[in-house]
């Protein structure tokens, strides 16, 4: 059983919102995706787990595109997001990005103002027709990344000024703001309090109404908390992916079961 | 012992003293490093520090003071009547150095072998003797010397002569103490580290010293030197004066505003010039560049700023110049007849911009690499383009260090004079037309203070006077380009 990869069959192609096949990524050298097949649902939190260097972060920037802007990057195989094929030469990633937004490790706000954060996007896609309306949707934002309150008074005051655990949520918001389908969140609360990493994963199960959310992860809890599907990597490999009650009760491969545990990290 | 082998003396001195007390320290450790407070090492530097750093001070300060003494005895010997024999006769001054070249000569004479030791300091001794002496070694004296002169410089030979042995003895015992009162204050409790720590502390504050007191000096300099001027010529003529006409006979009118005016312009055209395209040449090579033409293009890039500003100079007056006034001259392509001659404030400004791009984009290539990747990654991934990145986050995070770079780059056009010599000519000019010739702060420094100047006339001390107010704008530059990066840091980390 154990060291099959995933066969597609695995993989269930109904109500998947982003469809990975085959999927090689090599940095140069670097072999750092091997053959990874997977299906990631609709209105549901996905997380991957693995120990470092496995590849997570590279798999989830594959999904935006974002690796594009490495130039030693190589991507082979497919990926599709609403059956269309992200890779597609005639697909903008500029555009791609727009649906699928991102959050990073370290909280990453520009240095302008908060209300100038939220709305950058807004702004470069044309979202909004007028200040009442960027003004709504700022707002809108601010409010389902459960920062409003927070900041309502001091819209103008820069981003950079808000404490760790604001930061990231003023960079959720930044995201939700242009509406994307898919938010990827890499590692989003590892450096974070236990307060803030709390607020964030009650917001991140509250934004799973709306968007498909994949989350790189380090903390089992975390993920057992949040997901409804886990995806655990290993050296490259997709070693196992399933619902993420049974992968954290009853894992199938022992290379999962000696990481939930412990004995790989 | 002459002072060139004092000093290697101590320094010898110093290293058997590191041999010492490391040897002395791994001694009364038994061998056992671990009993030490300090490392051997330490123990060592301990004593050599105090083999040599007191020697060294009680040198410096000998050598400094010992003319003082000498003078005074020697003066001693100088009539009065010389001073006052004719209305303006030598002044004291001048009447000391004659004494100092006497006896300078006889030393010359003594070691060439030409007399003996004895010869020169007996007071049988006649002028004519010494004279013919001199002679023979090369030493020319002044047509009237007075009978005073060679005992006068007889006795400042013994008195240096004493002095300098005195010195020898005081300073190689003095390190000699101190080695040996270091070396029996080696024990294993003793704090070695501490004092060599202390001392590397006292090395460097020192060199900042230095550095500090230097720009002092030099500030010192320039402000007695103005205020003196100020004394000779009205402060108001000079800071509002329209006209620059300098005569050495009298009657200037010295004016600093035209040069002024020709500073501004011609920086201003250099920055217009430097800014954008130093800017474009740095985004490009930090957002753009592939690796392969950053590091064959930055190189490229900084070989422009090694280039000696007379070699600019020459390129204005040559090149600059001349395809100027084709295009802008009498009979030039455009039509118009905005430009008499190649030197002009345009010319010289264009040149000091083409100067300046390395300058910024240098800078500004740095400034640019500093802004995180993160801040791009989160960009990019709201789906925003290169440029737009570029922008609307990278530049604004990078706009402090780039206001600095440009502010810096302005200090330097200010600055700048061999190309403004060469290419903006010497009329100082309150003109509103570029392409006219205009002068420079800088090039009237400079042409103020060359040639034989009498340095108490007004003429030449107005040099100091624009030093000081070039030396005013551009320290006024930096603190604002150091105010406005502060404020920029505060408002977002
Ligand atoms: N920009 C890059 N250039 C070259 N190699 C990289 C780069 N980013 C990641 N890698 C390599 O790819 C592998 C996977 O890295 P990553 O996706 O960051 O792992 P994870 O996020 O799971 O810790 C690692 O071996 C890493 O060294
Ligand atoms: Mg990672």
């Amino acid at each position: 059983m154990y060291d099959t990869p995933l066969t597609e069959a695995d993989v269930s192609t109904e109500d998947a919102k982003i469809l990975a096949r085959n999927v090689q990524v090599h940095y140069g050298t670097t072999h750092a995706i091997k053959d990874v097949s997977v299906a990631i649902g609709d209105k549901a939190v996905t997380a991957f787990i693995g120990p470092s260097g496995c590849g997570k972060s590279t798999f989830l920037r594959c999904l935006n595109r974002m690796n594009d802007t490495i130039d030693a990057c190589r991507v082979r195989g497919t990926i599709l997001l609403d059956g269309d094929d992200i890779y597609h030469r005639r697909v903008d990633p500029v555009q791609l990005r727009a649906r699928v937004g991102m959050v990073f490790q370290k909280p990453n706000p520009f240095p302008k103002s908060v209300y100038d954060n939220v709305a950058y996007g807004p702004r470069i896609h044309g979202l909004a027709n007028s200040r009442a309306d960027l003004d709504r949707i700022v707002e809108k934002s601010l409010r389902r990344a459960a920062l409003w309150e927070e900041v309502k008074d001091r819209l103008s005051a820069p981003g950079t000024g808000l404490s760790g655990g604001q930061q990231q949520r003023l960079c959720i918001a930044r995201a939700v703001a242009t509406e994307p389908e898919v938010l990827l969140m890499d590692e989003p609360c590892s450096a974070l309090d236990p307060i803030a990493t709390a607020q964030i994963e009650d917001l991140i199960y509250e934004l799973r109404d709306r968007f498909s959310v994949v989350i790189v992860t380090h903390s089992m809890q975390q993920a057992a908390r949040i997901s409804q599907k886990t995806a655990f990597f290993h050296l490259g490999h997709l070693v196992e992916f399933g619902e993420t009650g049974q992968i954290f009760t009853n894992p199938q491969d022992p290379r999962t079961e000696s990481y939930i545990t412990g004995r790989i990290g | 012992m002459p002072v060139t082998w004092l000093i290697p003396s101590i320094l010898l001195l110093a290293l058997i003293g590191y041999w010492a007390g490391r040897a002395r320290a791994l001694a009364v450790a038994g061998g056992d490093t671990r009993a030490l407070h300090s490392l051997p090492g330490h123990h060592g530097g301990h004593v050599a520090l105090f083999a040599s750093a007191p020697a060294l001070a009680l040198l410096v300060v000998w050598l400094l003071t010992q003319p003082f003494v000498i003078n005074g005895r020697v003066a001693e010997l100088i009539p009065d009547s010389a001073n006052s024999a004719t209305g303006e006769g030598p002044s004291a001054a001048l009447m000391m150095s004659e004494v100092r070249r006497v006896a300078a000569g006889l030393d010359l004479a003594v070691r060439e072998g030409v007399i003996t030791a004895g010869q020169a300091d007996s007071p049988r001794t006649g002028a004519d003797d010494m004279r013919a002496w001199l002679a023979g070694v090369g030493v020319a004296l002044g047509g009237e010397t007075g009978p005073w002169v060679l005992p006068a410089a007889q006795r400042y030979r013994a008195l240096s002569a004493t002095g300098h042995l005195m010195m020898t003895i005081a300073v190689i015992a003095l390190s000699a103490a101190g080695l040996a009162g270091a070396l029996r204050r080696v024990r294993p409790q003793f704090r070695a580290r501490d004092v060599t720590e202390r001392a590397v502390k006292a090395g460097l504050f020192a060199a900042a010293s230095i550095a500090i007191l230097t720009t002092l000096g030099i500030v010192l300099s320039l402000v007695f030197n103005t205020i003196e001027f100020l004394r000779l010529y009205p402060a108001v003529d000079f800071f509002f004066g329209l006209t620059w006409a300098p005569s050495f006979g009298g009657g200037s009118e010295l004016g600093i505003l035209p040069l002024l005016w020709g500073t501004l312009s011609i920086s201003v055209i250099a920055l217009a010039v430097a800014t954008p395209i130093g800017l474009f040449a740095a985004v490009y090579l930090s957002e753009y560049a592939t690796p392969a033409i950053r590091a064959f293009a930055k190189p490229l890039l900084e070989v422009l700023a090694g280039i000696p500003t007379t070699v600019y100079g020459l390129f204005a007056l040559q090149i600059v110049g001349p395809l100027l006034v084709s295009a802008f001259g009498e009979g030039g392509v455009l039509g118009v007849t905005w430009m008499g001659s190649g030197t002009a404030a345009m010319t010289a400004g264009l040149v000091l911009g083409v100067m300046l791009i390395p300058f910024i984009s240098s800078l500004s290539d740095d400034i640019i690499n500093a802004v995180p990747q993160t801040l791009r990654d989160g960009s990019l991934s709201l789906g925003a383009t290169r440029s737009e990145t570029i922008r609307q986050v990278v530049l604004p995070a990078a706009l402090p260090g780039i206001a600095g770079a440009i502010l810096l780059a302005a200090s330097r056009a200010i600055g700048e004079t061999m190309i403004v010599v060469l290419g903006a000519g010497a009329a100082a000019r309150l003109s509103l037309n570029p392409f006219e010739a205009m002068t420079t702060i800088t090039a009237k420094i400079v042409s103020q203070l060359t040639g034989d100047t009498d340095f108490s006339s007004p003429e030449a001390l107005v040099a100091f006077a624009l030093g000081m107010t070039l030396f005013v704008l551009t320290l006024a530059l930096n603190a604002l380009a150091l105010y406005i990066v502060r404020t920029y840091r505060e408002q977002y980390e």
